[in-house]
């Protein structure tokens, strides 16, 4: 029997019309529910920043196999250089007439600047901290979150002038993120981790957190992969800041605290080390559901680290282990499956 | 800066650095035996801390009880943690074991403001007084800090080095395979660091409260993180070297903050961290661990 076989521009065309069928879905919810949209848009919003933030924390958590503490820096790093650049740009006036259509290319390079400033930071940090490994590594990256988060906090009193506003915040951020800039620059976000991962160099690093000494001595640069996953990882936490700033309106050091690492994190390992599914589903889940269940807010970081401890305890994997849903791959089976029954009957 | 300025910040850092000893001390001793980083390390002395503001300012017990329940209680959350969280993770990878550490650091310190509300404890200072020398005033608080650490750290090296206890601890630091063969119990030997360790973390809590009388959720993990810096600055596994490191940690943090830039003392400590760790990633004391194929 000949196997069914979806060609690859079927499988993105079909995941195409899925992601637009979301987005459509979503923004009938939100323009549906009158003025509780306001509200679930918020929290669709943030839902999208940290599915962001906890599958790039995955590419190094999980896929490279090693444990940065330090995620919240580089989102930090992001967000201020994004926020920083919508406030010398005119994006507040035309947000304010409306001009939706003329912020758009504004909104692309205060994201590509903010990609490529935690990208910076990431390459800065990554390279020495790469060469270590496990639990100093982990360590190196907290004290490299923390230090982001000291110097925003006091380089006004340095540098002389007023820069990131210290401890008192940086307010009057353009809101730029909308629903639908939202979700373009998730799903993008997750095409590049999908695209990068499935890539030769995607499997290179996957090499390396199978068997570090193997992958080497096949030939593969392990430092080189190392640094890129790390510098892509913190691009797309820088990525997320920018919206989170557009979003949020105004920054302080202290929500990038090591706190905000370990939140990710936890999204990460519940869903599952290296799983881009598991990663979005826990994102979505642990953003959505404590807005749900207002009244237990406070209980929320118990339960998140009681979670933490017993996944570790009696399902490692996380929630989803390893495992990556593929829409093409389960079309794929169910046609061959229906196929080879009407082969058995006839 | 004057003099005597300087040596009153010295005396400072000596005691935020005995208290950071003491910490580092069981951090290395956890390290050395199940090469873990405990984060709940820091979690214990908030505990411990909290311990202690409760049999003083709520309970006015003598300062004697409370530092006997503040000891106890440390040393049975440390047990504790230890048999629930990482004895059934004792084969699993070190990430796991990684992973769950933290978890039960936020337990810890969601649950501590839970419990005890999310405001700072503040609580008269238990020992009060100067001792002068010349024109240098010290405060009986520090004296006391430095010298009940270094007879601690004394004694702790007694108990390691001449000791049958001591003697398994470092056979299963160096090859837990081995040393069960040779007819150690791991689990108690690794019970017994784990209480050491936390035992020392409820004492650093009362030499902690001594200097700076307050209780907060959160006062552990900063100071966890620091007593871990100074374990990896004095190399970890080391006893010596925990006490070097805490000193080291505590006498910079003092002239950094001398020095007019209290704000940028995290950094400064962050940064010594990252320094060592790529230069010397041993330590001053450390052994060198080669990798094997």
């Amino acid at each position: 029997m000949k196997r069914f076989k979806l060609k690859t521009p079927a499988r993105y065309g079909i995941n195409t019309a899925l992601t637009v069928l979301l987005y459509v879905l979503l923004s009938l919810i939100v323009s549906a529910t009158g003025l509780r949209g306001e509200y679930y848009k918020g929290i669709i919003i943030t839902v999208g920043i940290n599915v962001i933030l906890a599958t790039s924390l995955n590419v190094v958590c999980g896929y490279l196999g090693q444990l940065p503490l330090g995620h919240a820096g580089f989102m930090a790093v992001g967000a201020y250089a994004g926020a920083i650049f919508m406030k010398a740009t005119p994006v507040a006036n035309l947000l304010r007439a409306g001009n939706t259509v003329a912020v758009i290319p504004y909104i692309i390079i205060a994201i590509l600047i903010s990609a490529l400033v935690a990208g910076i930071f990431g390459l800065l940090i990554g390279i020495p901290a790469l060469r270590l490994k496990g639990d100093y590594l982990a360590i190196i990256t907290l004290g490299f979150g923390e230090i982001i988060r000291v110097v925003l906090t006091n380089i006004d009193s340095v540098l002389g002038f007023k820069f990131t506003y210290g401890a008192s915040g940086l307010a009057r951020i353009p809101k730029f993120t909308s629903l639908a800039v939202m979700f373009v620059v998730t799903a993008l976000c997750l095409f590049l981790i999908h695209v990068f991962m499935k890539s030769r160099h995607g499997r290179a690093v996957l090499s390396i957190r199978d068997n570090e000494i193997a992958a080497e001595s096949v030939g593969i640069n392990t430092t080189f992969y190392k640094t890129t996953a790390f510098v892509f990882s913190a691009m797309l936490a820088g990525v997320a800041g920018c919206l989170y700033a557009g979003y949020i309106g105004s920054l302080y050091p202290s929500t990038f605290k090591f706190m905000k690492s370990i939140e990710i994190l936890v999204m990460v390992v519940l869903g599952g080390m290296g799983s881009m599914l598991g990663s979005v589903i826990s994102a979505v889940v642990l953003t959505a559901l404590p807005e749900m269940l207002r009244a237990f807010s406070d209980y929320r970081m118990v339960v998140y680290s009681l979670a933490l401890v017993l996944m570790m305890i009696f399902r490692p994997k996380g929630l989803m282990g390893t495992y990556d849903f593929s829409m093409g791959d389960s079309i794929e089976k169910i046609v061959n499956k229906v196929r080879s029954k009407k082969e058995v009957k006839e | 800066m004057s003099f005597s300025l300087l040596v009153a910040q010295l005396i400072n850092g000596l005691q935020t650095g005995s208290v950071y000893a003491l910490v580092a001390l069981g951090y290395s001793m956890v390290y050395g035996i199940i090469k873990l980083l405990n984060f709940a390390h820091g979690d214990i002395i908030m505990v411990g801390a909290y311990m202690v503001y409760f049999a003083i300012a709520s309970f006015a017990l003598p300062p004697i009880v409370a530092i006997i329940l503040a000891v106890g209680v440390s040393t049975l959350l440390g047990v504790l943690i230890e048999k629930v969280a990482y004895t059934p993770l004792r084969s699993a990878p070190r990430l796991s074991l990684l992973i769950t550490a933290i978890g039960v650091s936020f337990l810890l310190e969601n649950g501590a403001q839970l419990v005890f509300g999310a405001d700072q404890k503040s609580m008269r200072s238990m020992i009060t007084g100067t001792v002068s020398m010349g024109s240098i005033k010290i405060s009986m608080a520090a004296v006391v800090t430095i010298v009940v650490s270094v007879a601690i750290m004394i004694l702790l090296t007694f108990v390691v080095n001449k000791t049958k206890m001591g003697k398994a601890m470092r056979a299963v630091s160096e090859d837990m395979g081995a040393a069960q063969l040779m007819g150690i119990s791991l689990n108690k030997t690794i019970s017994m660091t784990f209480a050491m360790g936390s035992a020392l973390a409820g004492v650093g809590a009362v030499l902690y409260l001594c200097a700076y009388p307050q209780a907060s959720p959160t006062m552990g993990s900063m100071l966890g993180i620091k007593a871990f810096v100074s374990a990896v600055l004095g190399g970890i596994g080391s006893i010596p070297g925990a006490m070097i490191g805490g000193f080291a940690i505590g006498i910079l943090e003092a002239l950094v903050a001398a020095a007019g830039f209290s704000m940028w003392k995290d950094a400064a400590v962050f940064l010594v961290l990252i320094i060592v760790l790529l230069f010397k990633p041993t330590g001053f004391m450390g052994k060198k661990i080669q990798e094997k194929v």
